[in-house]
């Protein structure tokens, strides 16, 4: 019988280019309050967001993908002739076709590129990292580009306080490239459809709905282990980690995952994302922004030990240990 | 009432609120006494699960009222 040809596997791969766009238009909570029933002090009390922001009427998933995606290729030094796939990690694209994906790689300049679109709500960026690195480490492409870009504002009732206040618009991206020895860990994954009602948008006309209280538990609860996990699958002691940058839901389940971690060895200088201040929640977009947020402040440097973890609508969550570029 | 299970839970509401234990009394309602909001409760109810062995579903949460109301759903339930 005949072996087919196996594409050449390389040994390990690597994030090596990052970048992220936000809109230009700040809400703040003060803009909320003013036509709302609601309060920067409540606000800042159960969701730990102090401004988010929101994209314009001509600004969708595919344009802010195009940015964050250039300004990530652009860090990795790379042309973007040198991409051989795009995943683009949303859930809030106008329609389910056509995809972002082949429109962002058109866009950016990826010819005839393989392009698809990765839904797993706020946990398909660590999903689609999860996803492009094998893509990367089996040799099917050769640098991945993963994009997480949302406009959540489209799928949220703006007179919902319970929603409009945490949803943003957003997208960060990422290169994955081979690399000789390997810095992206195995991905620590599952779902929860079981709880699939507990958040979800219910017909195409309506708007995302969650049950806070359901939520809340489950991400205080079931995530922090998800991302011990993930460490240990990379072999890495929680005292190694130098960044948490978990998906930016809400400040409280970010502050009671960290404290967890601390509880099991993550060091009290951990450096905890928490863009959610001044970007509220920006679902798959979140946890790309964040870092580059944080490399550009110095906050976090090239080299750290970053823990990941998505988790959110499916349920579904995903967490990885990978080297920030 | 078990006042045991009732320090154990002022122990948990000092811890996740910041209330001092001395003023979480049974006839405290948590939201208009003691200014604990839903999160909060939630928080209350994953530790007191941890503590006491019981099971304080989300839908039975929005029940208790008051620290009474706890300390006796706890009481009869573990």
């Amino acid at each position: 019988m005949t072996t087919f040809q196996a594409p050449q596997a390389s040994a390990g791969s690597r994030i090596i280019g990052l970048g992220s766009y936000q809109p230009e238009t700040v809400v703040s909570n003060h803009d909320l309050a003013a036509r709302m029933d609601t309060s920067d002090e409540w606000i800042r009390d159960r969701v730990g967001i102090a401004n988010r922001r929101i994209a314009a009427k001509d600004e969708g998933v595919v344009e802010m993908a195009v940015i964050a995606g250039v300004k990530a290729i652009a860090d990795a030094g790379l042309a973007p002739g040198d991409i051989g796939a795009v995943i683009v990690a949303t859930c809030t694209m106008p329609s389910t076709i056509p995809n972002a994906a082949a429109q962002v790689a058109d866009k950016i300049g990826v010819k005839a590129a393989p392009a698809f679109d990765l839904n797993a709500a706020c946990a398909g960026f660590c999903y689609a990292v999860a996803t492009g690195a094998d893509l990367v480490r089996a040799g099917t492409a050769k640098n991945v580009l993963v994009i997480g870009s949302e406009k959540l504002t489209d799928w949220t009732d703006q007179d919902d306080r319970s929603t409009a206040i945490i949803f943003a618009d957003g997208a960060g991206a990422v290169v994955i490239g081979a690399s000789d020895d390997n810095q992206i860990g195995p991905v620590a994954w599952g779902s929860a459809g079981d709880m699939a009602e507990v958040i979800s948008i219910t017909d195409r006309d309506s708007f995302i709905h969650q049950e806070g209280q359901t939520v809340f538990r489950w991400a205080t609860t079931q995530i922090a282990p998800v991302a011990i996990r993930a460490a240990e699958l990379a072999g890495v002691e929680l005292s190694e980690v130098d960044v948490f940058a978990p998906h930016q839901a809400n400040l409280r389940i970010i502050e009671a995952i960290a404290k967890r971690l601390r509880n099991n060895g993550a060091r009290e200088d951990l450096k905890v994302a928490r863009d959610i201040v001044e970007s509220g929640n920006t679902s798959s977009a979140s946890i790309p922004m964040a870092l580059d947020h944080m490399r550009a402040t110095g906050e976090i440097s090239s080299g750290d030990v970053v823990l990941m973890v998505g988790f959110g609508a499916g349920l579904s969550y995903a967490g990885q240990v990978v080297r920030c570029p | 009432m078990s006042d045991n299970v009732l320090s154990g839970l002022a122990e948990i509401v000092e811890e996740v609120a910041g209330v001092a234990a001395d003023d979480v009394t049974a006839e405290k309602s948590f939201v208009d006494d003691l200014d604990i909001d839903s999160l909060s409760m939630v928080e209350i109810a994953v530790q007191a699960e941890d503590k006491f062995g019981v099971k304080i579903p989300d839908d039975e949460l929005a029940n208790l009222k008051t620290v009474g109301d706890a300390v006796n759903y706890i009481t009869s339930n573990k």
